[in-house]
């Protein structure tokens, strides 16, 4: 579903992303972790083709982020990093606007986003403005948001971020619930989340990959079998030889 | 023809302009500034004219502009960068030239509503005498070139900046010194380090005659395209520097 081939992203001189391949299939759910400024939003980025990469490649269900960019994105539901929603709207206006945008036929409009507003547990605040909602709210008007044109890829940048226990629970059901049937990649540095939703898991350091395994194999390295030691080993010693 | 990015993206800012104070300050400020400004008791008033014709209205009609139009644009992008949704915005299959000219004509349908309210102007010349309507409907025509020509230069910069108040001093700085290119003190000043026929060609860059060229009831192609020289050049300017910067 996604397959990236040596992904490059240079801001000037600093080298934000260095040759970053991998594949993820139907049914994965891939984590993505790393020290905060590893080039994790840099690589979501390019995928949801908001950045162009310096050099590489990347293919969304065979689609590429260059030459059929706008075919890719409609395959995309994306959550940005602190999910930046239209303030002024309110939510089931909001939803409709983002109907409308994809190009998705005008008859199913009021049904799916009714059926969307079900799924993300959001319609007690379906009149509300979003100004108005709390962080956990926001975050689900946001995967509401990615969900709606029913995308094969769901990409999300720290879709847990700044959210309180119950919430990241409520949050990490809804993915695993999608999991199924769609390709999900998730950017975190909390560690504990890779355990409850990943299968595979991905460890970025200074923009390149350092890690490539699932949670378990991650797991099996550490003397204690604590995430957190492995995370930390593995990460120091990139930084170490950068 | 249009596509549905367009219509959605264009439906939603027009509707933004309503969702804040802001739409609404525009409209009472401007209906009542020029409707104060036309009939105030000074020199050129309406009343001192002693004619049918709102050519006292015409003339304050840029500078009404020149404050708020720039008022109307600054948000167009800063506010998007700012807040973080340009990157939901182009995460979606829409392109930035499609993004770019569906707010740009949105605002320009909104300072076109503006216009419009103006319309009890035209009522009154209407019942005092007979005024001539082709001067009339060109004023507007000419107004609404003049608006389309002051948005797309507040949307780039816009585009260029996050801050708002950066934005909208910016298009300020700029749409008055294009209105004013053909004035002695701007001429002037250009003059002290610009060559003779560049000064020439900044004189005929002048808003503000092209403004009245129109207003005098002759449509000249070149005022036509002039008009659309200015608008496409400023917004292909903000479409090149927002694929640059909207990532920044």
């Amino acid at each position: 579903m996604i397959v990236v081939e040596s992904l490059c992203k240079n801001f000037d001189d600093f080298f934000a992303v260095k040759d970053v391949s991998f594949q993820v299939g139907k049914g994965q759910v891939l984590g993505l972790l790393g020290p905060n400024g590893a080039g994790k939003s840099t690589t979501m980025r390019m995928l949801t083709g908001f950045i162009n990469p310096t050099s590489g490649h990347a293919k969304i269900c065979g689609h590429s982020i260059l030459q059929e960019k706008e075919k890719a994105q409609s395959h995309i539901g994306y959550v940005p990093e602190n999910a930046p929603l239209y303030d002024d709207m309110d939510v089931r206006e909001f939803l409709e606007f983002i109907y409308d945008l994809r190009g998705l036929p005008r008859e199913q409009k009021v049904s799916r986003v009714e059926e969307i507003l079900k799924l993300c547990v959001i319609e007690d605040v379906e009149s509300q403005k979003i100004e108005t909602l709390s962080k956990g709210y926001k975050r689900r008007v946001s995967l509401a948001q990615a969900l709606i044109h029913n995308p094969d890829v769901l990409i999300l940048d720290e879709p847990t971020d700044g959210l309180d226990p119950n919430q990241k629970h409520e949050v990490r059901k809804v993915i695993k619930n999608l999991a199924k049937e769609k390709t999900i990649v998730i950017s975190t540095h909390i560690l504990e989340e890779v355990d409850a939703v990943c299968d595979r898991a991905i460890i970025m350091a200074q923009g390149k990959i350092c890690f490539d395994g699932t949670p378990a194999s991650l797991k099996a390295q550490s003397p204690t079998g604590r995430l957190d030691d492995v995370f930390r080993s593995i990460t120091m010693q990139k930084e170490a030889l950068c | 023809m249009l596509s549905p990015q367009f219509k959605a993206l264009y439906k939603k800012e027009f509707q933004s302009f309503f969702k804040t104070p802001l739409g609404y300050v525009f409209l009472v400020i401007f209906l009542f500034g020029l409707g104060y400004m036309t009939f105030e008791p000074g020199r050129g008033s309406f009343f001192l004219l002693r004619e049918a014709s709102l050519r006292a209205f015409f003339e304050y009609v840029p500078w009404m502009f020149i404050f708020l139009v720039p008022a109307v644009s600054m948000k167009l992008w800063a506010d998007e960068r700012k807040r973080g949704t340009v990157e939901l915005l182009f995460s979606m299959p829409v392109t930035v030239k499609v993004a770019v000219l569906a707010k740009f004509f949105a605002a320009w349908t909104f300072v076109g509503l503006a216009l419009s309210l103006t319309f009890p102007m035209i009522i009154t010349v209407l019942i005092l005498g007979r005024p001539d309507m082709k001067i009339i409907f060109l004023g507007h025509i000419s107004s609404m070139f003049l608006a389309g020509a002051m948005l797309s230069v507040g949307g780039f910069f816009s585009a260029m900046t996050k801050n708002q108040v950066v934005s909208f001093i910016l298009s300020v700085a700029t749409c008055f010194i294009l209105l004013m290119a053909d004035s002695p003190p701007v001429l002037e000043l250009v003059g002290t380090f610009a060559p003779k026929y560049f000064l020439n060609i900044f004189e005929s860059l002048s808003l503000q005659g092209h403004f009245e060229s129109m207003g005098k009831g002759v449509i000249r192609l070149s005022d036509l395209c002039y008009y659309a020289i200015m608008i496409s050049f400023w917004t292909f300017s903000s479409i090149v520097l927002l694929n640059e910067n909207k990532s920044e």
